[in-house]
């Protein structure tokens, strides 16, 4: 059996798992087992990717199998994966991970919350192996249904409501999607022949340009709205202060970057000369997702609210590199999803475990943290920093691949946007500086924070997870810049 | 030529100290950690002065200039095909010059500290987050191309962010931080854009092909016109600003005073000696390119710098919080040396300027961290910061005073002590380019010796206030390093700088021009014996000067109202007029429009579900309606 199923058997195997046994106590130590040894296969296939490389395999796609699903639409079960992927997949096995061990003392523990987090996990690690655009829509849309029941029932606040916006939504954009996935396959074989739903079958041929003209902007937009593109990105903020810690975590963290992913890999890569049309408006309304966004935190008075608009000002400029469509941009994109992968997660982290000692959110609320739960606070500090864009954390090397990727292009438009996309440095360092002089530093607010305990060990375990991969990219950042930098290539060359 | 490899571990080692005393240091014994991070400075020191001796005792020599030695580079990150970030180490006159003025200056403060912050909570912390100022500082002089530069920029700005919020249970502190950073961080956007266009123009980050007179930065015709300056002139302005913002020049200045809520070893430090020049260093490692390249830039340099200079000097006449009297103290003399960058040529006597300005940058940074060594020897004494709460205090600060007069004359530019000397070269620089600026840098000087003679008699003469205990002298650990930066400021004057520290590396040879020397010495002169006259004794002289000019006091006080102004732009317009209506619209009218379609689609369903009511009659009569109506549709209508 090859070994990118394994991602997808073991959520399902751990789910098995909990069905067995007899408590969420126990459910809770299945999943973590679980997830641990998705870690380390996740681990193992980067390692078989490199070693595969470095023999001088030079395929796309590696680690590549196929199974006949359904003969009559020509439907296949088909994984493999690049640089990209296998970052995704290195990204959201440390999320899921980190959301177990954040979620081990949550209240209202259940084993149908680690049930529905390990069929989202599955979902999520499906859709980033998928080479067929039918299976990649299953798993997507497998990876959105828990995410109702998660908020629905574990959530807070105006949980329903957040949960039904949500999922609403998020279903829109797969409705435009669904049309724009089979668009893509009655015109996968313009000179007769069979169609297909095979991404590198399709991007070997050229989809008629009146057909893409339809169809691009229909899977962009769809894929878009999962990537919080503006306007439609307005579930983001209610559904994350709504979810619970380790839904957040995911949802933010990984669930995404689903969006960002589908649209290079399927939109750009597949319809390349609709995309080069077209990229001026979005290019407009990610400039504008970025910099709103930002503005957007500035005045939040709710920790999850802030994070929820630097969300958006962060996955916009995902978008924003994407349509960039050059080596340099793209690969900030790439690095951009995993950074703010591992960094939001830790904010919504933090932000549950804070809540848990404080119960509240409201940052007015409380003050001087940093004095009774250093741990957390110093994590929150480091998190807000990468957030900022500081050098030697993720956050910089992103940024700085996407600005210079974007300004690579001489034209007046490009540049504009550019600058315009900069100055969300500034705001950033405004709304994150706020936040940690209001929440962590000033005098101890309550006199009641002294019996708070510093983080635990399976808190530390979840911080430590995500700091490492923060501080890892960001001070040797060839690692990853170089595996995405070969992966992307493939991509630009079509959009050149 | 001499092989400098060993110089990375002038990184290396300050990185590993940060790092070590960072994770484990609430495990060490506060005194441990103390003395491991200045033992890593003690190593730094030695690398540093023994690369110093070996660069300009031949060692960086070759045909009689000194050279730009790549003594360490790596790739760090390919960004596009032909630009790629490098960290490594360079070598010239100015980056070894810095090497030795930082790792003196760190090296004192962090003994001073031993005795300044003893008994402070979170000792390995101060020391830790010192050696990664440290190392960031290093690493920004020793950068090898712009990018490296800019990313330890951004370092040396939160590490300056960290100290200046160490007491982060103060909200004044915690408040200082955040808009140091901040204001840093928006003059560094422009550093960014500048490179942005640089490197796009230029293709290469690299210094040393930058600054090569034949390199692309220089020949090339400038680019585009764009608002009647080419793109290069643009890009060196951008640059300049991030300089500008480090440097606390008009108007980015707000954030320097402020910053004096960090502990006064850190001011010395970071906001006197060593950061705070990192505009001066931008722009003198940058100079052929501003020269040749960009000369409109190099002339908004000077009078930025001049401008800057004045401006601070009036506001430092006013105040009577001693480390704000110094930080704008600081303000004035970075303003000179920017200016003196501003009017300098290029080669040879031509190059004066350039000269100058380093020259004065060295010999700045010891008798600024002099003084403010100096000032936390009193504040520790008296437990205040306001010189209206001090008073013959030379009594029982002997060291303190001695070593603090001493700092104050050489400010003063008194001959012979170094201060006399690089402002000396500065103001014969100006002479020869331009007659205004000249001018304005000679009532500079006047108001230097009378602002810091007068926080030097109030402090230290006069009559004794009610102090809570006898004050008394510092301890060892303290006076010390007053000691050695006291013969530091007196006999820096005496290095040779024209023939080490040049615009194209080459010496030359110049001499003290008496004729502008002379008058700006009676200058000095004047203040010192205005500031007697005023504040030796108490009188009630300054009280009735102040009221007689009223308005223009008030405005000095006041600091010219640029932090109200600032205080405007961030509240009313930022928070106010953008960030509140985005925030409004984003709920009311993105978010309203997809509330509205679900509400829409709500109450459609909502009134059309009666059709689906399940009573048989309705559906009888709709069926029977619908059957006639069809049929008389098709009889009649349809033929």
């Amino acid at each position: 059996m090859n070994i990118l199923s394994c991602l997808v058997i073991i959520p399902l195997l751990t789910i098995t798992g909990i069905l067995l046994v007899k408590d969420a106590r126990q459910a809770r130590v299945v999943s973590a087992i679980g997830m641990g040894i998705q870690l380390i296969t996740a681990f193992i296939i980067v390692f078989m990717y490199l070693s595969e490389r470095k023999a001088g395999n030079t395929d796309q796609m590696l680690l590549m199998s196929s199974y006949e699903w359904f003969r009559s639409l020509n439907i296949y079960y088909t994984v493999g994966v690049d640089g990209i992927s296998v970052a995704m997949i290195a990204l959201t096995s440390i999320v899921v991970s980190a959301g177990v061990f954040a979620s081990w003392e949550m209240e209202d523990l259940k084993k149908e919350f680690f049930i529905s987090l390990m069929l989202l996990a599955t979902g999520v690690f499906g859709f980033f192996i998928s080479l067929d655009l039918f299976t990649m829509f299953l798993f997507y849309e497998l990876a959105v249904i828990p995410m109702y029941i998660l908020i629905g029932i574990w959530g807070s606040g105006p949980k329903e409501y957040a949960a039904m916006k949500l999922t609403l939504m998020l279903m829109g954009g797969s409705a435009l999607l669904m049309i724009g996935l089979f668009g893509i396959y009655f015109n996968s074989a313009p000179d007769g022949g069979e169609l297909t739903f095979n991404i590198i079958e399709i991007s070997k041929i050229t989809i008629p340009i009146q057909a893409q003209r339809w169809f691009f902007p229909l899977t962009f937009v769809g894929f878009g709205v999962l990537g919080a593109l503006f306007p439609l990105h307005t579930w983001s903020p209610d559904g994350h202060s709504s979810a619970p810690t380790a839904v957040s975590m995911l949802h933010a963290g990984v669930l995404m970057k689903l969006g960002g992913y589908g649209c290079f890999r399927v939109a750009m890569f597949l319809m390349p000369e609709a995309a080069n049309e077209m990229a001026w408006i979005f290019i407009i309304l990610t400039t504008i997702s970025v910099v709103y966004g930002a503005f957007g935190a500035i005045v939040q008075k709710d920790l999850k609210y802030i994070n929820a608009y630097s969300s958006v000002s962060h996955c916009g400029l995902v978008l924003f590199a994407i349509l960039m469509m050059n080596r340099t941009a793209m690969t900030g994109a790439v690095i951009q999803m995993v950074s703010h992968g591992l960094m939001t997660a830790l904010f919504f982290a933090l932000i549950g475990m804070i809540y848990g000692r404080t119960h509240t959110r409201i940052i007015s609320e409380m003050g001087g943290l940093m004095k009774v739960i250093p741990f957390l606070g110093v994590a929150y500090v480091i998190a807000g920093l990468a957030s900022l864009g500081l050098p030697g954390l993720s956050g910089f090397v992103a940024e700085m691949n996407i600005f210079f990727g974007s300004f690579e292009h001489p034209d007046t438009f490009h540049r504009v946007a550019t600058i315009i996309a900069i100055t969300s440095i500034v705001i950033t360092a405004v709304y994150i500086l706020r936040v940690i002089a209001i929440l962590l530093l000033g005098p101890v607010r309550d006199p009641h924070y002294s019996e708070f305990n510093d983080a635990r060990w399976y808190e530390k375990l979840s911080i430590l997870a995500l700091l490492t991969g923060i501080v890892y990219i960001g001070m040797i950042p060839s690692g990853l810049s170089g595996i995405i930098r070969d992966s992307i290539m493939p991509i630009v060359e079509k959009l050149m | 030529m001499a092989d400098f490899g060993y110089t990375v571990w002038i990184l290396i080692v300050p990185f590993v100290t940060f790092i070590v005393l960072g994770l484990f240091g609430m495990k060490l014994k506060a005194r441990i950690s103390g003395l491991t991070g200045t033992l890593g400075l003690a190593i730094v020191t030695v690398l540093s002065y023994a690369t110093a001796f070996r660069y300009f005792l031949g060692a960086g020599l070759a045909d009689g200039i000194y050279q730009k030695i790549i003594a360490f580079n790596s790739t760090w990150l390919t960004l596009t095909d032909r630009l790629h970030i490098d960290m490594g180490v360079l070598l010239d006159p100015i980056s070894v010059m810095m090497l030795v003025v930082i790792s003196t200056v760190s090296f004192m403060v962090h003994i001073y500290s031993l005795g300044y912050m003893k008994g402070e909570k979170g000792f390995e912390r101060y020391y830790s987050f010192l050696s990664l100022f440290t190392f960031s500082m290093m690493g920004l002089v020793v950068a090898t191309n712009i990018f490296q530069m800019y990313i330890f920029w951004e370092l040396v700005g939160i590490s300056s962010y960290l100290l200046i919020g160490f007491y982060y249970s103060r909200p004044s502190a915690v408040a200082a931080s955040k808009k140091a950073f901040i204001v840093t961080r928006f003059a560094d956007m422009g550093f960014l854009i500048g490179i942005l266009i640089l490197s796009f123009t230029t293709k290469t980050f690299d210094f040393v092909t930058l600054t090569d007179l034949n390199g692309p930065a220089i020949t090339s015709t400038g680019g585009a016109v764009f608002l009647g300056m080419s793109v290069m002139t643009w890009s060196m302005i951008l640059i300049f600003v991030g300089g500008a913002g480090k440097s606390a020049m008009f108007p980015l200045h707000i954030w320097l005073p402020d910053a004096m809520e960090g502990p006064t070893p850190v001011s010395a430090l970071i906001h006197a000696a060593t950061m705070v020049v990192a505009g001066v260093y931008l722009v003198a490692r940058m100079f052929p390119v501003y020269y040749f390249a960009a000369p409109e830039a190099l002339q908004i340099i000077a009078w930025v710098g001049a401008f800057s200079s004045l401006f601070a000097a009036v506001i430092a006449t006013t105040q009577t919080d001693i480390k704000r009297v110094l930080a704008y103290s600081t303000i004035s003399q970075i303003g000179y040396m920017i200016f003196s960058l501003g009017v300098s040529g290029y080669g040879g006597p031509e190059g004066l300027g350039f000269m100058a300005s380093n020259w004065h940058l060295f010999n700045h940074a010891m008798f600024k961290a002099l003084l403010f060594l100096g000032a936390g020897s009193v504040i520790h004494a008296v437990h205040s910061n306001y010189m209206t709460e001090m008073g013959g205090l030379r009594k029982h600060l002997p060291i303190t005073n001695i070593t603090f007069l001493i700092a104050c004359l050489t400010i003063a530019g008194l001959f012979p002590l170094s201060g006399f000397f690089s402002k000396d070269e500065i103001l014969t620089a100006a002479f020869h380019h331009d007659k205004v600026l000249f001018a304005i840098e000679y009532l500079v000087a006047g108001l230097t010796a009378f602002y810091m003679f007068r926080l030097y008699f109030s402090i230290f003469h006069g009559h004794d206030r009610q102090y809570d205990h006898t004050p008394h002298e510092s301890p060892a650990t303290m006076t010390v390093p007053l000691i050695i930066l006291a013969i530091g400021s007196v006999f820096s004057g005496l290095l040779p700088f024209n023939r080490l520290v040049t615009s194209d590396g080459a010496p030359f040879e110049s001499h003290i021009e008496w004729s502008v020397a002379g008058p700006s010495l009676i200058i000095a002169l004047t203040g010192i014996a205005i500031a007697w006259v005023m504040y030796r004794k108490e009188n009630t002289l300054p009280d009735r000067l102040a009221s007689t000019f009223k308005h223009s006091y008030k405005w000095a006080y006041n600091k010219f109202y640029i932090d109200e102004l600032y205080l405007f732009i961030t509240k009313k317009i930022i928070f106010r007029r953008i960030s509140q209506p985005v925030a409004w619209f984003d709920r009311h009218i993105v978010d309203g429009t997809m509330n509205g379609i679900a509400w829409v689609t709500q109450t459609v369903s909502n009134r059309i579900k009666g059709l689906q009511s399940g009573q048989l009659q309705q559906y009888g009569f709709v069926f029977v309606t619908g059957a006639v109506a069809l049929v008389l549709f098709f009889i009649y209508l349809i033929k």
